[in-house]
């Protein structure tokens, strides 16, 4: 029963949390709620088919990958530190964040972070590259079947002959960066999180 | 109390809207088309990715279809712990309110409606029974009428339930199928209770089918064997054949298929639509503060559910008879089924939804997949067509 929900998080958590993410306590509450609402087995933890239980989410052509976003290398489990901490790069980027500390480093939801989070969508085997092979895999996901092997092949080597620069065939992340420097990564990247 | 809420019933009840995020209702091409860096369109930008992500991650927050099969959340606490989804202690004056609370309810409140419930239900079984061994005719068709309402009112104040019903000149007539949208069973005692209908329904065992062998025996209701329901053919021919005839009561079906919490409706089953009648639709809505009259069938059984009800304060609800529909040259069961749902959410304050209600235990189709990946394939395509043009 849900009156149980917040009786699990204890105010040390959610300072922590705040501090590590920069969510309000509220914004904390109401997340921890829907994290609880979703956690059907009551453990604690999200695994991958508590993700998929999600139809929006089932249907969306990289909800995969989005899921594995969640989940640190080789882990079945997410809990509601990690959960947060993905959902944080999702924050807008307030122009003064009045408990900025400048030793805590770079906030979860700077554009470089935010950038970091999509590179990590197409880079699958986390090697820190896009390979031809990666890029590839990842349009096929977005696309199904309705554009052909071929078609698709160019469009991949099209992407990477205009991303390259150091000329080893895949896209780096400084190469990823350079490619999107004009797109405004921070709005299209967040999510407005009411209260 | 009764007359308080009488007065409230008359606004629409405004839906509860505690979003944790703003979503913007944007489309997949419209957002890639506007991403996408001026200039020289190529086919494929690396900044795609950022649409279906961000729709992603938002439907990890909040989505549209899971949240409505669990009891909607209240604005402000009505003293019954099970709507107290972030519980924690706020005062002791609030504690001792509460306690008093549970007494009235458990104490009074409770043993009265039992009573009344188990009254009612044996009237009905007895005296359907005694009703069935009239001869056929306008006689004992009045009797039925009399006896099932009389037992369903007595059971309506059983639940406490205060009803308000508008509009009453579009009730169903004979010849014609109720639909209406789905929250509990209880949706079956409050339409009964204020008209005649046939039910349609599974035949089951125990108490369940003491009452429905004794419905039957006064007046057709249409039971269907588990082996039965499978072959629609079968149920769409019961159902004409009940439909075409004129003495017999108009039939009352649920074609959201199971109970949604009263927030939205969701996709209506077309096997009702396709019989070619006259449909009546019906919006219910309940007021959530009074008592929360959902059924979540995954959480609770029906006992503790009918337990639920009968200890909350008062079920209070409206009831709005819409104009009968009928469907109309070249539209399809499903375009008639879609025009019904969204009137009814339309008068009910209620959020029109497509998805199917069968996702509270089932998964999504892969096809509603594939149709996001061909629309993305589209925009991909498209841009290049023009690109050979000029």
């Amino acid at each position: 029963m849900g009156s149980r929900a917040s009786s699990l998080l204890r105010e040390e958590d959610i300072e922590e949390i705040k501090k590590e993410t920069g969510f309000s306590h509220s914004q904390i509450t109401r997340l921890y709620s829907r994290f609880h609402s979703l956690d059907k087995g009551e453990n604690g933890a999200l695994s991958r088919e508590d993700f998929q239980r999600i139809p929006e989410l089932a249907i969306n052509p990289l909800g995969d990958r989005i899921i594995n976003a969640f989940f640190p290398e080789g882990e079945d489990q997410v809990n509601f530190r990690g959960f947060m901490r993905t959902l944080a790069h999702f924050r807008p980027v307030e122009d003064n964040e009045k408990n900025k500390d400048p030793t805590s480093g770079e906030p979860l939801n700077s554009r470089a972070n935010k950038l970091l989070f999509a590179f990590r969508l197409y880079d699958l085997d986390r090697d820190d590259k896009i390979s031809r092979d990666e890029l590839l895999q990842v349009l096929r996901m977005m696309v199904g079947v309705n554009i052909s092997d071929e078609q698709l092949g160019s469009i991949a080597d099209r992407t990477i002959q205009e991303a390259d620069t150091n000329g080893d065939m895949s896209i780096s992340f400084s190469e990823f960066t350079k490619v999107l420097e004009k797109v405004d990564v921070e709005q299209k990247m967040s999510i407005r999180f009411l209260h | 109390m009764e007359r308080g809420a009488k007065e409230k019933n008359q606004h629409l009840y405004k839906p509860y809207s505690n979003g944790i995020i703003a979503k913007e209702p944007v489309s997949l091409e419209q957002e890639i088309q506007e991403m996408r860096r001026g200039g020289a369109e190529p086919e494929f930008d690396m900044s795609d990715i950022f649409y279906f992500c961000r729709r992603g991650v938002e439907s990890i927050v909040d989505d549209e279809v899971t949240k409505r099969f669990t009891a909607e959340e209240l604005e402000s606490w009505n003293l019954l712990t099970r709507s107290n989804y972030n519980f924690h202690h706020i005062s002791t004056r609030l504690t001792a309110l509460w306690g008093v609370g549970v007494l009235i309810r458990y104490g009074i409140l409770l043993p009265l409606r039992v009573t009344l419930a188990f009254t009612g239900v044996g009237l009905l079984v007895v005296l359907t029974s005694v009703v069935g061994l009239f001869p056929n005719g306008r006689i004992k068709n009045y009797l039925s009428d009399k006896v099932h309402l009389m037992c369903y009112r007595i059971c309506v104040r059983a639940l406490t339930a205060i009803i308000t019903y508008h509009d009453s000149e579009n009730k169903p007539k004979n010849g014609g199928i109720c639909v209406a949208n789905h929250t509990s069973p209880i949706d079956v005692i409050i339409l009964a209770s204020d008209g005649c209908y046939a039910m349609v329904g599974q035949v089951h065992g125990g108490l369940m089918g003491v009452i429905q062998r004794a419905m039957v025996k006064a007046c057709p209701h249409i039971w269907f064997e588990r082996s039965e329901v499978k072959d629609r053919h079968l149920v769409a021919k019961r159902l004409s054949d009940h439909v075409a005839d004129e003495s017999k009561l108009p039939i009352l079906i649920f074609p959201e298929g199971t109970c949604i919490n009263n927030t939205s409706v969701m996709m209506f089953k077309k096997g009702s639509f396709e019989i070619g009648c006259k449909v009546y639709p019906v919006a219910i809505k309940y007021d959530p503060r009074f008592g929360d009259a959902f059924w979540n069938s995954s959480k609770f059984g029906m006992v503790n559910y009918l337990l639920h009800m009968m200890s909350s304060w008062a079920i209070v609800c409206s009831v709005w008879y819409l104009p009968p529909m009928s469907r109309m040259e070249g539209e399809d069961a499903v375009q008639f089924a879609n025009r019904v749902k969204a009137a009814i959410a339309r008068k009910g304050g209620l959020a029109d939804l497509l998805w199917d209600g069968g996702l509270k235990r089932g998964k999504v189709k892969e096809v509603f997949k594939e149709e996001q990946q061909k629309l993305y394939s589209k925009v991909l395509v498209g841009s290049s067509e023009d690109r050979s043009r000029s």
